[in-house]
C-alpha cells in the first residue's frame, strides 16, 4: 500500500475535528496539550506505525485548507518495448 | 518546514494535495467546521483546473461570504445585498470573454435577491451562480431564512418555523431557457467530490456560452444551529436532504454534450 504523510498548518486549523473523524486510518487526533494562536486545539498526525496512505480524504473535508498531502511516488514502469524505429 | 518533511518532499514523495493557487493564503473568518471553506476550496480548485484564474471575476454577496473576494486570488467585487446576479449581468455583458461567478448564500439569493436571481435566470444570463444553502441567516445571528425547514427553531422563529421552505433549484429549473441547475451537498467526502464535478460542469457551461448555470450546495452552520461541526453534518443528512434532495434539476441538451 502506498505510504503517505500529511502536513497540517496548525495556525490555520480551527479544531473542527472533521479530518480526524473522516480519516480512514484514524491517524489524525486533536492535540490535547497544545493550543494555536487563535486558541483552538489543532489537528495532529500521530502515525508511529506509518499507517497514513496519503488518501487525501482529510484534505477533502478540511474547511480551512490546512492540510497538504504527500504520497510515496509510484516506481516508474520500465519500458518493455524497444523504441520503434522511425 | 520540518526536516522530515523537506526530506519527504525532495526524495521520494509526491504532493497529492496542496492549497489551490486561486485561493489566497489569508485564513478565513468562518466558524470552525463551516462548510463555506469547503465550497471556497472547490471553486478555487475548479478555477485552477480549467485555467480560468486570470479571467474570472467573482461577485461577492452580503452574508458570511461577504469577504469572499479576499479569500480568492481572482478579480472580484462586492454587490449590494442580493444584487450579485444583477452586477454579474452587467460585468458579463461588458466583458463577455470573462468568467463571471456569483457566490451567494440563502439569505442573499433566496430572500432579498429573489427577484434578481429569478430574472437573471429568466434572461438566461451566461453567468455561474454558486448558491450556499444552510437554512438560516448565518452572519446576522441565526434568523429564519426563506430556506429554513418547517419546524426549525431559529432566533426569529423560537417556536419552530411555520410554512414550507423555498426550494430555489426546483423553482429556477422550471424556466425553460436555463442551462444547468443542480443541487449538491457538502456533508461527506463522496458528496464533496460530486459537488466539485458539478462546479466544474457549471464553469464549462459558461465557458461554452450555453447560458445560466447554478450549483446549490447544502452547507452547515454549526454555530447558529447550536451543534458541533460533526453533528451539523449529520443534521444535513437527517433533516436537510429529505427536504432538499440532491440531484440534477436542469441539464439542457447542449450541456449533456459537453
Amino acid at each position: 500500500m502506498a505510504k503517505g504523510t500529511i502536513f497540517i498548518d496548525t495556525e490555520r486549523c480551527k479544531g473542527c475535528t472533521l479530518c480526524a473523524l473522516n480519516c480512514p486510518q484514524r491517524v489524525i487526533v486533536m492535540a490535547a496539550d497544545q493550543l494555536n494562536r487563535k486558541g483552538y486545539r489543532p489537528a495532529q498526525l500521530i502515525d508511529p506505525e506509518a499507517r497514513c496512505t496519503g488518501c487525501a480524504v482529510c484534505a477533502l473535508v478540511c474547511p480551512d485548507v490546512c492540510i497538504t498531502v504527500y504520497r510515496e511516488a509510484r516506481p516508474c514502469k520500465e519500458a518493455i518495448h524497444e523504441p520503434r524505429a522511425s | 518546514m520540518t526536516d522530515w518533511l523537506l526530506e519527504a518532499t525532495t526524495t521520494h514523495m509526491e504532493t497529492v494535495y496542496c492549497m489551490p493557487q486561486s485561493l489566497s493564503a489569508q485564513p478565513t473568518h468562518y466558524c470552525p467546521g463551516c462548510t463555506h471553506g469547503v465550497a471556497h476550496r472547490l471553486l478555487a480548485e475548479a478555477l485552477d483546473e480549467l485555467n480560468m484564474r486570470e479571467r474570472a471575476i467573482l461577485v461577492a454577496p452580503v452574508g458570511c461570504a461577504v469577504f469572499a473576494y479576499q479569500y480568492f486570488e481572482v478579480d472580484g467585487c462586492e454587490a449590494p445585498h442580493g444584487r450579485a446576479p444583477a452586477m454579474a449581468t452587467g460585468l458579463k455583458r461588458v466583458q463577455p470573454d470573462k468568467i463571471v461567478i456569483t457566490y451567494q448564500g440563502d439569505g442573499d439569493l433566496a430572500s432579498i435577491g429573489a427577484g434578481e436571481i429569478l430574472h437573471a435566470a429568466a434572461r438566461n444570463e451566461p453567468i455561474t451562480v454558486i448558491f450556499i444553502n444552510n437554512a438560516i441567516y448565518g452572519m446576522t445571528g441565526g434568523q429564519m431564512a426563506p430556506t429554513t425547514l418547517t419546524g426549525q427553531r431559529t432566533t426569529s422563529s423560537p417556536f419552530g418555523r411555520e410554512g414550507e421552505p423555498l426550494r430555489m433549484s426546483e423553482l429556477l429549473a422550471v424556466l425553460p431557457q436555463t442551462a444547468y441547475i443542480v443541487r449538491r451537498s457538502l456533508h461527506t467526502p463522496a458528496h464533496i467530490r460530486k459537488a466539485k464535478k458539478a462546479i466544474l460542469t457549471a464553469l464549462k457551461v459558461q465557458q461554452a456560452g450555453l447560458g445560466f448555470s447554478m450549483v446549490e450546495l447544502l452547507s452547515s452552520c454549526p454555530t447558529n444551529w447550536g451543534l458541533t461541526p460533526p453533528e451539523a453534518l449529520e443534521w444535513i443528512e437527517k433533516h436537510m436532504l429529505p427536504v432538499f434532495p440532491v440531484g440534477d434539476y436542469k441539464v439542457s441538451e447542449a450541456v449533456k454534450e459537453l
